[in-house]
């Protein structure tokens, strides 16, 4: 049905395409437009933090009359931030955008195993992002309880909460179609002699991520129904009995719990962690095998930590909750599981580290980010640990610690690898090598600049300063001492912003005349460059599909490459 | 460029596409009613007052749709079995039972069971024992309508597949037929949750 892919007309080759890099280029450009949209919601919001009250600069007239954040749009715009960031912007661009794009190229498979789901994911992923922005122009706005929609608030919230539930189904519904399309084309498509130990650890971070995506997301999916039920129909799944708003008692049947929301939330919401920071990984293996010119350390003991990592993101829900007094039976079982998951997240760290030692290190712009990822990760990973400890968390517990603990991970962590991803996969989309100068100067001032934003959070948590404060503490007196770190941070953090403009730039730039590159420019063992042209043959992916011979990551092995190159493709064999 | 394994097996995984993918799918259909049903549990168990089942809603009707159900997961392997004996006819026989039954399960939940509900104002905000009556069911209701659409499908226009790819509409009939088996089951354990507990 493909072959007459050369008579299709535009918007079946680039708008409804069924083509895996299509639909990943989409998602990319799609997750990576939201991305900017998030970020800059958090700029206003560090604004309003630094200078409570006072009008926003630039776009001040578009918040309010006055030209400043209101408390209600301070609440909007950090649930809208959350939301867009991690399931509008991390996710799609991490899953949608490298794994469609780079997983059949990987595995030696002309497309996915269901080109018609890939589609249907990505128009409903669309479909959700559109109901999340449109939720913006409601007269009260777009949802305001945190982003977490705790009940009975969320229950009792504007309509912007209903939209915002129905925005979810449709991008539940797309993870959904897509991770069942990740998996079966991982165990369906994986051409010959490409064994699971030859897999590369990018296509193993996704597999073990769509394994998450797929068992995680069906109990939000329940929990979304049920809290629309409360919101439209009038149940009381998650309002208790007697509950005062203004004054009055609320005119429901009772009887529910609010705690249920939360458990059903927070078991998506753990493995959902570990679904933003496995593709990451994924692509930090890759970049660093590739650019110390080794073997990736420990290859076996990082799969396992990595599907070890999977199974145990389900058991520890509810160390997000240990302030709702679930008493220390439970919490001694959700703390000790939380101490066992960081085990495998250590193994993985570690192993990526000695993967540094003895090689001859290629500091181009990908392998800075990615070295940029251990040092960041590590932070995050490790100021995790007294939140997941009931004693400790119960002080911490919705403290900006908390904020710079999951933005170290995400954010310089998860983040700085998809900028890894993006220069190290632009040669194959395009053909051109983005610029290297305007690359450093991206990661230098992100790099400083990230730290100046998030680290200061530490601090101010430790000082116990609530993470959802509108004037970011200036009317507390317990503040006072850390106050000063609020212009810092948003100093930093418009910083941040100053130079994400080089990286966008260098995406302009590079395309119109950047350097042409050969085939395999980075002189990379894995299909994707060794085995395809670049930029890949539209639908066909390759001329012969190729069969392997190696594992994934054979750089400077004795007597590989035929002597005449430090690396051995995994499709050439032993012979030629 | 062909997608390998649609039609045939792959070899090591002794499977094609298509019926890994549904089986992944009810993995995580699997997920989304533990999730409601363990929301029921912990509601149930946590409730100052709660209904016995049997006494608001009807056992007898539970009971006989829930041979409906059972017969039609019948009939569809009887369908998908008569194809593999190349037998199309018996196939549009046993698949139009299928959707036939199918119907009738959705008619009488219609009409003797939601209806009276909902006229004796037993509704989602009355109490949570019918809040999670109807969102269990209900659920399950749109998912038989599912499975009535795609099987409409393969039963009319869809057959004509039979004559260009037989073996690929055999597997279609296939995975068809995991799926109703599936709606079948969730209710298998929705009738004694809900009706007889």
């Amino acid at each position: 049905m493909a072959d007459h892919h050369q008579e299709e007309p535009f918007w079946r080759r680039y708008i409804f395409s069924v083509d895996h890099k299509v639909i990943g280029l989409q998602y990319a450009i799609t997750a990576m437009l939201f991305l900017f949209f998030g970020f800059c919601l958090i700029l206003v919001m560090r604004w309003n933090l630094a200078y409570p009250g006072e009008v926003v600069p630039i776009v001040g007239k578009l918040l309010s009359e006055e030209g400043m954040l209101t408390p209600d749009g301070y609440n909007s715009f950090g649930v809208m931030h959350g939301t867009i960031m991690i399931f509008l912007g991390v996710v799609p661009l991490a899953v949608g955008g490298f794994g469609n794009y780079v997983l059949p190229l990987q595995l030696g498979a002309p497309d996915m195993a269901f080109p018609k789901i890939n589609m249907f994911s990505y128009w409903s992923f669309f479909v959700g992002g559109i109901f999340m922005l449109a939720s913006f122009f409601l007269p009260q706005g777009p949802a305001s309880s945190g982003w977490t929609m705790y009940a009975p608030l969320s229950v009792i919230a504007t309509t912007g909460e209903t939209v915002w539930l129905l925005g979810m189904v449709f991008l539940i519904t797309s993870s959904l179609l897509g991770s069942i399309n990740f998996i079966a084309t991982v165990i369906q498509l994986r051409t010959k002699g490409l064994t699971w130990m030859r897999l590369p650890f990018f296509v193993w971070g996704q597999f073990v991520t769509a394994f998450l995506l797929l068992l995680a997301f069906p109990p939000l999916e329940a929990a979304a129904v049920l809290q629309l039920m409360d919101r439209v129909a009038g149940s009381s799944f998650f309002m208790t009995s007697g509950l005062y708003v203004g004054g009055e008692v609320l005119d429901v049947a009772g009887g529910g719990s609010p705690l249920l929301w939360q458990h059903l939330f927070w078991f998506l919401a753990h493995p959902e962690v570990y679904v933003l920071i496995l593709p990451g990984m994924g692509i930090v293996a890759e970049v660093i095998t590739n650019n110390t010119r080794k073997p990736l350390w420990g290859y076996r003991s990082i799969v396992y930590s990595a599907i070890f990592l999977g199974f145990m993101s389900f058991v520890v829900w509810a160390h997000h909750m240990f302030l709702t007094g679930m008493g220390t039976k439970m919490a001694a079982f959700f703390q000790t599981t939380t101490m066992i998951i960081s085990i495998p997240s250590v193994i993985i760290l570690s192993a990526l580290f000695i993967s540094l030692w003895g090689g001859s290190i290629r500091f181009n712009t990908p392998m800075l980010f990615a070295l940029g990822f251990l040092p960041m990760f590590g932070i995050g990973g490790l100021t995790g640990l007294p939140l997941g400890l009931a004693s400790s968390d119960i002080h911490l517990h919705d403290t900006y610690y908390v904020i710079g603990h999951f933005h170290y991970v995400v954010a310089p962590g998860t983040i700085f690898a998809l900028f890894a991803g993006i220069y190290y996969w632009f040669p194959k989309v395009t053909g051109k090598r983005m610029n290297e100068g305007l690359g450093k100067i991206h990661f230098f001032g992100s790099f400083i600049c990230m730290n100046g934003v998030f680290s200061p959070m530490f601090i101010q948590g430790l000082a116990g300063i609530s993470r959802r404060l509108y004037d970011g503490g200036a009317s507390y007196l317990h503040a006072e001492p850390v106050l000063q770190w609020n212009e810092f941070m948003t100093m930093a953090a418009l910083g941040l912003g100053f130079f994400q403009f080089f990286f966008i730039a260098n995406l302009f730039i590079s395309l119109a005349k950047g350097e042409k590159v050969s085939s395999n420019p980075w002189e990379a063992t894995t299909l994707d460059w060794a085995a395809t042209p670049t930029p890949p043959l539209p639908h066909v992916n390759f001329e012969n599909i190729p069969e392997v011979y190696h594992g994934p990551y054979e750089y400077s092995m004795k007597g590989g490459g035929n002597g005449q190159k430090d690396f051995t493709p995994q499709h050439e064999s032993v012979k030629d | 460029m062909q997608i390998p394994y649609t039609v045939t097996v792959r070899p090591d995984t002794g499977l094609y596409n298509a019926k890994l993918g549904i089986w992944l799918f009810l993995a995580s259909e699997v997920m989304l009613f533990g999730g409601l049903f363990s929301a029921y549990i912990l509601l149930r168990s946590g409730a100052t007052s709660w209904f016995v089942g049997s006494e608001e809603l009807s056992v007898p009707i539970g009971t006989f749709n829930t041979f409906v159900l059972i017969l039609s997961s019948v009939t569809v392997v009887m369908s998908w079995a008569s194809l593999r004996m190349n037998d199309l006819k018996k196939y549009k026989m046993y698949m139009g039972l299928t959707i036939l039954l199918g119907l009738v399960f959705l008619v009488v939940k219609v009409l003797f069971e939601y209806m009276p509900k909902i006229e004796h104002h037993h509704i989602p905000s009355s109490h949570n024992f019918f809040a999670i009556y109807f969102v269990l069911t209900g659920l399950h209701a749109l998912h038989v309508v599912g499975g009535l659409i795609v099987n409409g499908y393969l039963w009319g226009p869809g057959s004509k597949m039979w004559d260009t790819d037989p073996e690929q509409f055999l597997n279609r009939i296939e995975v068809a037929g995991l799926y109703w088996h599936f709606v079948d089951i969730i209710w298998i354990f929705l009738f004694p949750a809900l009706y007889l507990l």
